[in-house]
């Protein structure tokens, strides 16, 4: 009897094929695409860190989160507080501490500090949150985004309030952007065959065997919570140098709901659904955004109202989960055995809400 | 005293709002396990209904004109049929998914509800006079309250009493909580599953009107996003209050409305605008201590 291949061996293709095809679309962007174009696909790779993100957390652990956007907020903010210069800083945000308001790191330092700053908050949030579970854990996200938003939109002297804190360098384009989701692919992939990733399956799938068996389910819970802010937290800081400004009402339910729709759609339990969501979603969005502006057809030019993409996007949502409710992919991974889409799980798993 | 009267009249109707919008939730929920973050959306519909046929930027009310006779059950009519019919074309569809997934059926049912009104009214916001009179304040012991208060807490509370004749007196209210209880067992014996989640459909849309009715009374305009706190606070109460148990349900909604009109009234002035944060703050405190919600059902606790 042949041994059975490593899980690595078995599995690295799926991050592999993932990040090639993101590089694929960075390529294809960056040579042939106009500048709207690029923004959308630079917007697209965000999108992947956050859902990336996400489905770490949601993905291995079976619990539904509405809070992770807040680390986003944490992220997009420490970015905009290291990378502002002082001159500015001095005059918008005048309540930061005097080290941090005489500091100006470049991109590449700032981005991982964020990342780490949203990281640690977790840290200490998750202890007390992920001892949770069922709607219990995902209501109290939701109170911990509620908190976060209020803080940031309220705290006027450091973060800026309501209004949008403006002057991050914009440094971003596609290739810092495909490089950052295939961080978050490679990152996601190596925590989920880690031996904390295996264990915290093992109490989505069966919490009480999976604890019999000597899972500290909030201990493995709590990592994977972590590393999702991380990922989110990065994902956050690359977001602020797109815009180059922030604003809290950015990370707040609206980007919360279409993240989670985009995880959704494309199979909350599989990485490769993650990341299909979100392209799919991101090339109807650009699809009918062109439709708004208008096509032309035989010197004919033929444009749907303003408003139809929303409507058109949300109605598409719904189809796709009606036919598909585990997603495109069926929670399924890209690999070459059984290709193009394996099947990893036998049934679907139910949730905990 | 009187300061304190205000206080006491503010919590009631506010946390008469969220108790209705938790009601709404709630009432889905026990049937069929969907978290309806299309509730929302809905009362944010009724209210516009009131500027229908007109879609101008000075709105020239038509239902909103109505005797209030007229105007009430119609928009009742209007959010039930706007309920069934998403419970008919989209929701049906989903009974054997996973709760997650209904979860974003609805949010972006919702969506799509949003951003039509988008389309049709700019995210402008519209003002709708109705009832000026119920701006008046009333003196109650001395403490001058708006009469919207008062009839906002009359109303809920009658409501409330309506609805609990309905579930513990009637065949449909014990239909409705046998399948709330264990949906299976209960068609097991005969309950007809999509006329009892129907009519669990057609109750919440006209709460969804009702809280419509109520803001659009208080604020005097029509805004797209008008139906987003109440709907946010009322899913917080929902699970607090115990997911599945409708009493609860409102206990809940009444206790946040309490919280954040006392925290409103008691916090130092510089915390103030922090309010929400302190309120989502005990919303997980409260969870942290009862994980199951204040008042759980027996029901709800897992078995193994």
């Amino acid at each position: 009897m042949s041994q059975r291949r490593s899980v690595l061996r078995r599995t690295l293709v799926t991050p592999i094929a993932l990040i090639v095809l993101l590089l694929a679309i960075a390529a294809l962007a960056y040579q042939f695409g106009s500048r709207p174009i690029n923004r959308t696909v630079v917007e697209m790779f965000i999108n992947i860190m956050v859902v990336v993100g996400l489905y770490v957390f949601v993905g291995n652990s079976g619990l539904l989160t509405f809070g992770h956007i807040s680390f986003m907020c944490l992220g997009a903010y420490m970015t905009a507080w290291l990378t502002i210069p002082p001159v500015m800083k001095s005059i918008t945000l005048k309540g930061l501490p005097a080290w941090l308001l005489h500091t100006q790191l470049p991109m590449w330092a700032a981005t991982p500090i964020s990342g780490l700053f949203a990281a640690l908050f977790a840290l200490l949030i998750g202890r007390v949150i992920m001892r949770l579970s069922g709607i219990a854990a995902s209501i109290a996200t939701f109170g911990l985004l509620g908190v976060v938003n209020n803080v940031y939109s309220n705290w006027d002297s450091v973060t800026g309030g309501q209004g949008s804190i403006v002057g991050i360098p914009p440094t971003m384009n596609v290739w810092v952007g495909s490089l950052g989701a295939a961080v978050a692919i490679a990152i996601a992939y190596f925590y989920s065959i880690s031996r904390s990733g295996l264990a915290l399956r093992a109490t989505r799938d069966e919490a009480v065997a999976a604890s019999a068996s000597g899972i500290d389910i909030v201990r493995e819970r709590l990592i994977a919570f972590v590393v999702s802010a991380f990922i989110i937290g990065l994902a956050g800081a690359l977001y602020a140098h797109f815009l180059s400004i922030v604003n809290p009402g950015a990370f707040y339910l609206r980007t919360t709901f279409i993240t989670l729709s985009m995880l959704v759609v494309g199979g909350m339990y599989s990485l490769s659904g993650a990341v299909a969501g979100v392209v799919v979603i991101s090339a109807l969005t650009e699809l009918f955004r062109n439709l708004e502006r208008g096509v032309t057809l035989d010197g004919l030019t033929i444009a749907v109202p303003n408003g139809v993409q929303e409507i058109a996007i949300g109605l598409i949502t719904i189809v796709i989960l009606i036919f598909l409710p585990t997603g495109l992919t069926r929670n399924r991974e890209l690999s070459w055995s059984g290709w193009p889409l394996q099947r990893r799980l036998t049934r679907p798993v139910p949730t905990a809400l | 005293m009187t300061e304190l009267l205000q206080i006491v009249f503010d919590a009631l109707s506010l946390g008469s709002l969220y108790a209705l919008g938790a009601l709404g939730i709630a009432l889905i929920f026990g049937v069929m396990r969907l978290v309806n973050f299309a509730h929302g959306d809905f009362i944010a519909f009724c209210v516009f209904a009131m500027l229908w046929p007109s879609i101008n930027a000075a709105a020239i009310v038509f239902a909103g004109n109505l005797p209030f006779y007229l105007l009430v059950p119609l928009l009742l009519l209007v959010g039930a049929a706007l309920s069934v019919l998403s419970e008919v074309i989209v929701f049906r569809r989903f009974r054997n998914a996973n709760p997650a997934t209904m979860m974003i059926a609805s949010f972006a049912l919702g969506f799509a509800i949003r951003n039509l009104l988008l389309m049709l009214y700019s995210s402008r916001p519209k003002s709708i006079t109705l009832w000026p009179s119920l701006s008046l304040p009333v003196e109650v012991f001395g403490a001058r309250i708006p009469m919207l208060q008062v009839v906002t807490i009359t109303l809920t509370l009658v409501v409330l009493a309506a609805l609990t004749l309905f579930i513990k007196r009637t065949r449909y209210g014990l239909e409705m909580r046998a399948a709330a209880d264990n949906f299976t067992m209960a068609r097991m014996l005969g309950v007809r599953a999509n006329s009892v989640i129907l009519l669990a459909f057609a109750i919440s849309g006209m709460m969804a009107a009702a809280i419509g009715l109520i803001l659009a009374t208080n604020s005097g305009t029509a805004d797209i996003n008008m139906g987003a706190n109440v709907m946010l606070i009322a899913f917080i109460a929902t699970v607090i209050g115990g997911l599945g148990s409708l009493p609860g349900a409102v206990a809940a909604g009444f206790l946040i409305g309490a919280a954040s009109v006392v925290l409103q009234a008691t916090l130092p002035h510089d915390a103030r605008v922090f309010r929400d944060a302190f309120v989502y703050g005990a919303v997980i405190v409260v969870l942290l201590l009862r994980p199951q919600g204040l008042f759980a059902p027996k029901s709800a606790k897992q078995r193994v």
